[in-house]
């Protein structure tokens, strides 16, 4: 790699162990994926931060980073935690767990990074702009940044995120290229998707039909009309998860869309695939669903306020959690919607979510609007799943 | 013999050959407090990669993996040294972080049929004794 005079002092150990390290595990990244220089990032977001994901082993390698005390030279923000930091024992965190948990947070503190501890940075203060180079862990924020805002990154992991933090730098290769943001595959939706679990499903559809394809395609999507900020989040977040898709393109929506010709290589999913995707992530015969919850990703004020609405004045009789990051809560706290929320027996929980926190051994069937979140409560904490719309999970939980 | 290959984490090593001609995941494929291959009908399930010269195609899966190399480290369990025929960013960012040397683009294939291997990741060089 052609290196700068200040990227050569970081890698030689001249400002430290840690930058060094950092620097090294970028060039790294660069020699394997073919690339001669490194870019300048405007933006950083950092997973690997619930202690249930991490362990001991995570946490000892944050603080070798931390304990110099070099700092992020870019705004960077946090993944969700595995708990809410202020009203753990509300949700039978033990208070060992949160003990490591706060560790873990004290660590990315101590090196600059602010603990939003949401996988939805752009709604919480680190928004890039269109065309900013930035290096982003969270895959359904790494789908968002690319394909709604426009901004450049590839899918980082937690070191690599928090290296490129740590220097301001990230190698450029993938999506960071002009070429490497140019759609290879034309998707046809021949129908109205409308609302996040529609949403959420189609992204699940499109990773079923592309399973076992060696190429990982950019796609881009037409007959998609319209679609709202919430339904794109969800989106993200599905096709992210089903199809590891970093970047895709929806013609007319996405600021990128309209540059490019159509590709030959052509594909239609019909409604019937997308129904069936839903059907599929449900458990056939369920045992009673002891666990329902929307925010996944966090949910955004808006969605809150809706919810809100629907819920005013009944009685929730089921576990129902709300997620979403700390700043919306507080800001929805301010307005009344929170109380309004908290009066029927709903909790609304900050600062993590079904997919991070340790929940796996406490419930056994999750019901959400979330085609993310059913895929790690199957997965990850071997749940019975139920893939439901929002006003079906909250007719279910007030019956 | 003597090979040439790409640098990906420095350091020098001498030891017993590890080949899989599958590849490995680490988080889930590998245990972190003994280095003893999980992933059940891999090749090497059973066998500890722990103190050896781990030779394998490319790494998968989560990127947590990453973490489960530098935990195999901390616990004196990790392979002295990792060759790889395509390394990725999963194996890459583990063996930086863990302080293990690491060297790809090499015919991994011929580095079987060596009982023994010496490594210089600083150089890039492998070499077997006839």
């Amino acid at each position: 790699m052609i290196l700068t005079k200040d990227e050569l002092a970081l890698l030689d150990g001249k400002m430290g162990e840690a930058l060094s390290k950092a620097m090294k595990i970028l060039v790294a990244l660069g020699k394997i994926y073919h690339t001669e220089n490194m870019v300048p990032i405007t933006s950083a977001q950092i997973a690997g931060v619930s202690y249930d994901n991490l362990g001991e082993d995570g946490l000892d390698f944050l603080n070798e980073m931390a304990v110099n005390g070099d700092r992020v030279r870019v705004l960077t923000t946090l993944n969700p935690a595995g708990m809410d930091i202020e009203n753990w024992r509300a949700l039978g965190i033990t208070a060992d767990f949160a003990e490591k948990q706060i560790r873990v947070i004290d660590a990315f503190k101590q090196m600059g990074i602010i603990p939003t501890c949401s996988c939805t940075p752009y709604l919480v203060g680190n928004l890039p702009l269109f065309g900013d180079h930035i290096a982003w862990a969270e895959s359904s924020a790494v789908c968002f940044a690319n394909s709604i805002i426009g901004a450049r990154t590839n899918r980082e992991g937690g070191p690599s995120a928090l290296a490129a933090a740590l220097t301001g730098r990230t190698p450029a290769y993938g999506l960071h290229l002009n070429e490497g943001r140019l759609p290879t595959l034309h998707v046809e939706i021949p129908c109205d998707i409308q609302g996040e679990t529609a949403f959420g499903a189609l992204g699940a559809a499109y990773g079923l039909i592309l399973e076992g394809s060696k190429v990982r395609h950019v796609p881009i999507f037409t007959g998609i009309s319209r679609a709202t900020l919430d339904e794109l989040k969800a989106f993200s977040a599905s096709i992210a998860t089903y199809a590891g898709t970093a970047l895709f393109h929806i013609r007319d929506i996405t600021p990128e869309a309209n540059r490019f010709a159509l590709p030959d290589e052509h594909l239609v999913i019909t409604l019937e695939q997308v129904e069936q995707a839903l059907v599929r992530f449900s458990t056939p015969e369920p045992v009673e669903t002891d666990f329902y919850t929307l925010g996944c990703p966090h949910l955004s004020l808006n969605e809150l306020i809706v919810i809100a609405k629907k819920l005013a004045g009944k009685k929730v009789k089921k576990e129902f959690w709300l997620t979403t990051a700390r700043p919306t809560k507080e800001i929805a706290q301010k307005l009344g919607i929170i109380q309004i929320i908290e009066e029927t027996g709903a909790k609304v929980v900050a600062d993590t979510c079904c997919v991070v926190a340790p929940i796996g051994k406490k419930y056994h069937t999750l019901a959400t609007n979330s085609a993310k979140g059913i895929y790690y409560a199957s997965s990850k904490h071997h749940f019975h799943t139920r893939f439901l719309t929002e006003d079906q999970i909250i007719a279910e939980v007030t019956r | 013999m003597k090979w040439s290959g790409r640098t990906i984490s420095p350091g020098v090593a001498f030891g017993e050959v590890l080949y899989s001609s599958r590849s490995i995941s680490f988080f889930g494929g590998v245990d972190p407090t003994n280095g003893v291959v999980l992933e059940s009908g891999h090749p090497l399930e059973g066998l500890t990669i722990s103190g050896k010269i781990l030779v394998f195609p490319t790494g998968k899966g989560s990127t947590v993996g990453s973490y489960t190399l530098y935990r195999l480290k901390k616990n004196g369990k990790a392979p002295l040294a990792i060759i790889n025929g395509e390394c990725e960013t999963i194996t890459a960012v583990g063996c930086i972080i863990a302080d293990i040397p690491c060297i790809d683009q090499v015919p991994i294939n011929e580095i079987a049929n060596f009982k023994e291997v010496r490594l210089d990741a600083n150089s890039g060089l492998i070499e077997a004794d006839e």
